[in-house]
């Protein structure tokens, strides 16, 4: 009966409650399983696309770039005095002259030295460089006088592409009335047009308030722990007593002081109407009238001061809205281009002198420390030299030692050594490496063998990363080989073939794919390495294009992190230029390696 | 349970037919024994096979025959631990005497495996492969010649050749075997070891490849591994028992299947336990 | 003999013996009841065995049927091929054999209402013990896989075809003397004829069984004690 009992008969096993229920529950982890596999996968693409939106969207910025179209006057004189044509007198010539003269005829009414200085830099370096290349190849444009593409400074080309903020119109409903027409001048006008501007200037004020406030505040502070301090001294401590009423009277002094500016400015601030500077730490104003552009200094209900930029054509009253006044959204401290600057740019811009183009600078010039000069065709070609020894060493030394260990070393003690460490040495650190090239191969090799400074050439480059990636060679195209059926092996011993024969035109062709699969992810590795080319001196900065693996050289990696450390606003753009042509190199090497896989494929 | 009347009736004997004349020995294996590292795989193994007929290798997994067949083409020697001690004469001459090149012995001894292993090439390619690297043929005539004839003899030409240069892991299981067996005749061998040839096939495939097998005993000294009793019987004419790593008892086919001397050859082709 | 590792291929053999021992058994009793109808001059009796026959046939189809079976699914090999094979033989012996006895019982119908000339009955008699104990000792060799007994059974068939060969001159003298009495001693002479007969399939069966258990036949020397086929009784 115990039997019976116990054992239920075999239909009700899987037909009872009980059965639903376990089988409900083990669908219910199956659910639970796909659910948290799907969210990770979601989680991995959501970081992938953020990321490559983030580089791209800043990349995107350093694929434009600013020209200013301008006349430029090459004249003779300033070149080629004596017409020789020689290119080593035209080397010399006073390109940057005609570049200052053809900004000075574009915007006259920029004078006096800091003025012009600040004309100057709305051109880059690059602009008179530009200029020397084509009349160097080209002599026969001196003497000309024809529009030039001058290349626009960092500064200029991201306010022009409005990196730096933008310019908003404000209303004005009263006529104006200009008084001057240079330097500094005034403006009046009716209805308290200038309210708005007042009112932003008194709402920083508030803010500036708020703040001494608060420092006066940080100072009640002081006090009250010094005088907390001198509660618990003993009557013998005089001198100790002495110091910390001293401190406290400090404190006071500062608090009050603090105390008094806010009350004051803050008395500005809540007092009506009156007359407030416009800090240049406020977005800056501007006002356009009869031709002229003025910059606000100060500010009342109905009357700016401020210096003219643009002189004006006249003092005559202007109508409601037929002037302008113009904020430009950011403030001038926060910005290297001046608001005199962006007064000259927009004027240029306005008179269609200034051109937006596809910047082809950036994949065919090298390293500069101009960030509107800086590209990465330098780094990118150095990378290339790199590769191209770090595979022509890893590829076959890496494919040769796994067919020895997979096919013929015996399998002893020394051989599993060895396999052990190579497995180990593939989870080395790369600066490993780094400190390896620098002792062996630019000291001993460079040093001792070549007798020529190896350091932060393509060769060193290579040679190290070729000793990083072997390890991922030798274990991907051992698997690869491993992965090959024994059948193959036997089938080509079994008519004869030689065991080299055997390997050669069975095993490895078919592990091929699998090799080629192993060596670009080891490429990959290596391109993207920065570790250990900085220790062999890849890092310094490089302006020529490499010509062959014994010249020094940067790589993409490298050139990465180094523009990732300047400060200017367009290396950050070109940072992620820069990212994305490293991920087209890496694309472009997956892609070769495909294609071979294929090819290797088709063959069976 | 000995019941033997006359014992003098129950000694096996090669089965001479009057006027036949007595068959050639092609491979003569004297105290043959395999050691894989500490483990013996074979021991004294002594074994007459003749020539032009077809000797069946059978036994249960591990009794060492396929080790043994392997020693007739030293593809043990691919293995590092295996050592291999004793003669086989192929031809009257040791093959592991010092002197023996190992490539030409596999090209006079060729080997079909248990899963048809075609390279993965075209049909061609996979026939040219062993002449080719022996040097066997003069030009690209001879090869072709030599390519067609072995898929004749292959039985496989007249399937195939439209398409040479298609690739042979594309065939049928059974024509993919024969494919095999084609690739073995093309470099002229004297002995063919077949290891569980038709294992991997289905029945009709196999007994294609059984006929193919009949055919070739003309030409060619056959020795194939099986585990089918009945493959066995169908195409050898000598049969050898191997249990434990010991050759229990070889004989006439005919003899062996119905009426064999030790009870564990007995045992093993009438599948009791033991 | 060890088990087959499929034991219904164990057990179907095991249904072959006990296939052959039941119709051993049948042949056996039939050839008993059949001489005792003939001596007893009991026409029930005969025909009871007569009845019999139809048994055995029914055995023999049966284990024909099964043969083929098992030869189609189980590919015998070895010693299990040759018991199949001994099977199908001594089951085609058995079978002749109540063929043979139920033609004895069908003559002892026929010469029912005769009165028995004993004397010439006790050499009958003598056979019939000799042809039962020959079919018994074959049988049990059978039983036993005993080639040893099979061969000394193989050897008695000498001693029935000895007393066959004064049967018949026995039965030659009554006719001769009495030609009123050919009829029936026909009859007999028939019945004895099939009693030899029952003889040379119990040989056969012996012989059978040394293949089986031996792998080889036995040479074809048997001493032979039938005479009757070159017998010629000269009437004086």
């Amino acid at each position: 009966m115990a039997d019976t009992a116990t054992i239920a008969a075999p239909d009700s096993i899987h037909t009872s409650d009980a059965a639903h229920r376990r089988l409900k529950r083990r669908y219910a982890f199956e659910t639970r399983f796909k659910v948290f596999g799907i969210a990770a996968i979601t989680l991995a693409i959501l970081a992938l696309v953020s990321l490559l939106w983030t580089v791209f969207s800043n990349a995107f910025g350093a694929l434009y770039q600013t020209n200013l179209v301008l006349p430029v006057s090459l004249s003779a004189e300033r070149i080629d005095p004596g017409a020789t044509n020689d290119p080593s007198v035209i080397r010399r010539g006073d390109f940057e002259g005609a570049v200052k003269e053809a900004l000075r005829t574009a915007l006259p009414a920029a004078s006096g030295r800091r003025e012009r200085r600040e004309l100057y830099g709305l051109v880059s370096d690059g602009a008179a460089l530009d200029l020397r290349e084509l009349a160097m190849a080209n002599p026969s444009v001196i003497g000309s006088k024809e529009p030039r593409v001058l290349l626009a400074s960092d500064d200029a080309n991201l306010w022009i592409k409005g990196y730096l903020g933008s310019i908003e119109t404000l209303p004005t409903d009263g006529r104006a009335t200009p008084i001057g027409t240079t330097g500094s001048i005034e403006i009046v006008a009716e209805a308290n047009v200038f309210q708005p501007l007042l009112t932003v200037v008194k709402e920083s004020l508030l803010k500036k308030a708020a703040a001494f406030e608060r420092q006066a505040m940080l100072q009640q502070r002081g006090v009250s722990y010094f005088e907390n301090l001198l509660s618990q001294l003993g009557d013998d401590a005089s001198e100790q007593r002495a110091d910390y009423e001293r401190q406290i009277t400090g404190y006071k002094n500062r608090e009050a002081s603090f105390t008094e500016k806010a009350d004051a400015i803050r008395k500005r601030a809540e007092a009506p109407g009156g007359r407030e500077a416009v800090d240049s730490d406020l977005s800056s104003f501007l006002v356009r009238i009869n031709g002229g552009v003025v910059k606000v200094r100060e500010v009342s209900a109905d009357t700016v001061r401020g210096d003219v930029i643009l002189p004006l054509a006249s003092e005559a009253p202007v109508a409601a809205n037929a002037w302008q006044l113009q904020r430009i959204t950011s403030s001038e401290v926060s910005r290297k281009v001046s608001d005199r600057q962006i007064v000259w740019l927009e004027e240029l811009r306005k008179s269609g002198n200034v051109s937006v183009d596809f910047n082809t600078r950036l994949f065919t010039s090298s390293n500069s420390r101009e960030s509107e000069l800086a590209g990465v065709w330098g780094a990118a070609v150095g990378s290339f030299w790199t590769m191209l020894v770090t595979f022509c060493l890893a590829f076959p030394i890496g494919v040769m030692a796994a067919i020895y260990l997979e096919e013929f070393a015996p399998k002893n003690a020394i051989t599993s050594f060895i396999e052990v460490n190579i497995n180990n040495l593939a989870a080395v650190p790369s600066i490993v490496f780094g400190l390896l090239g620098l002792a062996v191969v630019i000291e001993f090799f460079g040093e001792d063998i070549f007798n020529q400074d190896l350091r932060s050439t393509a060769l060193a480059g290579g040679i190290v990363l070729a000793l990083m990636t072997l390890p991922t060679i030798i274990i991907a195209a051992r698997a690869a080989i491993k992965a090959v059926p024994p059948s193959i092996r036997e089938a080509a011993l079994g008519v004869g073939a030689s065991k080299v024969q055997a390997v050669s035109h069975h095993v490895l062709p078919l592990a091929m794919p699998g090799i080629l699969t192993g060596t670009i992810i080891g490429m990959a590795q290596a391109l993207g390495e920065t570790a250990p080319l900085l220790m062999i001196g890849m890092f310094a900065f490089i302006k020529d294009v490499p010509t062959g693996v014994m010249d020094d050289a940067t790589a993409l990696p490298v050139q990465v992190y180094q523009w990732s450390d300047f400060p200017e606003r367009l290396f950050e753009m070109k940072t992620a230029a820069a990212i994305v042509v490293l991920l087209l190199f890496l694309i472009t090497m997956n892609a070769i390696a495909v294609l071979l896989r294929r090819r290797f494929e088709r063959k069976w | 349970m000995d019941q033997r009347v006359d014992t003098s009736l129950l000694e096996p004997q090669r089965v001479v037919l009057p006027g036949e004349a007595a068959p050639e020995t092609e491979v003569a294996a004297r105290g043959v024994s395999v050691h894989y590292g500490a483990k013996q795989a074979l021991f004294d193994v002594d074994l007459d096979v003749p020539k032009n007929s077809v000797m069946s290798l059978i036994g249960p997994s591990g009794c060492g025959k396929s080790t043994f067949l392997r020693c007739i083409n030293r593809m043990n020697d691919v293995i590092d631990i295996a050592r291999v001690s004793g003669r086989i004469e192929l031809e009257g001459k040791n093959i592991y005497d010092a002197d023996l090149d190992v490539v030409e012995l596999r090209a006079r001894v060729g080997m079909v495996f248990q899963k048809p292993n075609p390279f993965p090439k075209s049909i061609y390619e996979n026939i040219a492969y062993g002449p080719r690297i022996h040097g066997i043929t003069a030009s690209k005539a001879d090869l072709d010649a030599l390519v067609e004839d072995s898929l004749r003899r292959a039985g496989l030409f007249d399937e195939v050749k439209d398409r040479l240069q298609e690739p042979g892991t594309g065939l049928s299981g059974g024509q993919q075997q024969r494919l095999c067996i084609a690739r073995a005749i093309a470099t002229r061998p004297d002995v063919i070891l077949m290891d569980e040839p038709c294992s991997a096939l289905d029945p009709i495939a196999t007994a294609i490849v059984e006929e193919l097998i009949d055919e070739l005993r003309a030409n060619y000294t056959i020795m194939i591994v099986t585990h089918s009793m009945q493959q066995a019987a169908r195409v050898s004419q000598r049969t050898a028992f191997f249990h434990l790593g010991y050759l229990v008892e070889e004989g006439d086919t005919n003899r062996i299947f119905t009426n064999p001397t030790d009870p564990r050859t007995q045992d093993y082709i009438t599948g009791r336990t033991g | 003999m060890q088990d087959h590792i499929v034991s219904a291929y164990s057990a179907e053999l095991e249904l072959l013996d006990t296939k052959i021992a039941t119709m051993g058994g049948l042949a056996e009793q039939m050839l008993g009841r059949s001489f005792e109808a003939l001596e007893r001059r009991d026409p029930d009796l005969a025909a009871s065995v007569v009845e019999r026959d139809q048994d055995i046939d029914d055995l023999q189809t049966e284990l024909e049927e099964q043969v083929v079976q098992m030869i189609a699914r189980r590919q015998p090999m070895a010693n299990d091929l040759r018991q199949i094979m001994a099977a199908t033989k001594i089951a085609g012996d058995l079978e002749r054999s109540g063929d043979l006895a139920k033609n004895i019982a069908k003559r002892a119908a026929a010469i029912a209402d005769q009165s028995p000339p004993m004397p010439l009955i006790s050499g009958l008699r003598r056979m019939s013990e000799l042809a039962m104990r020959q079919l018994k000792d074959v049988l049990d060799a059978y039983a036993e896989r005993d080639a040893h007994s099979a061969v000394a059974a193989w050897r008695n068939d000498e001693q029935i075809d000895a007393t066959y060969n004064s049967v018949f001159r026995e039965l030659l003298t009554y006719m001769m003397e009495d030609p009123r009495t050919i009829g029936m001693c026909t009859h007999l002479l028939f019945a004895a004829k099939n009693l030899e007969r029952v003889g040379d399939h119990a040989t056969n069966i012996a012989e059978t069984i040394h293949f089986l258990v031996i792998g080889d036949p036995l040479p074809n020397d048997r001493p032979k004690g039938d005479t009757t086929s070159t017998t010629l009784i000269r009437h004086s």
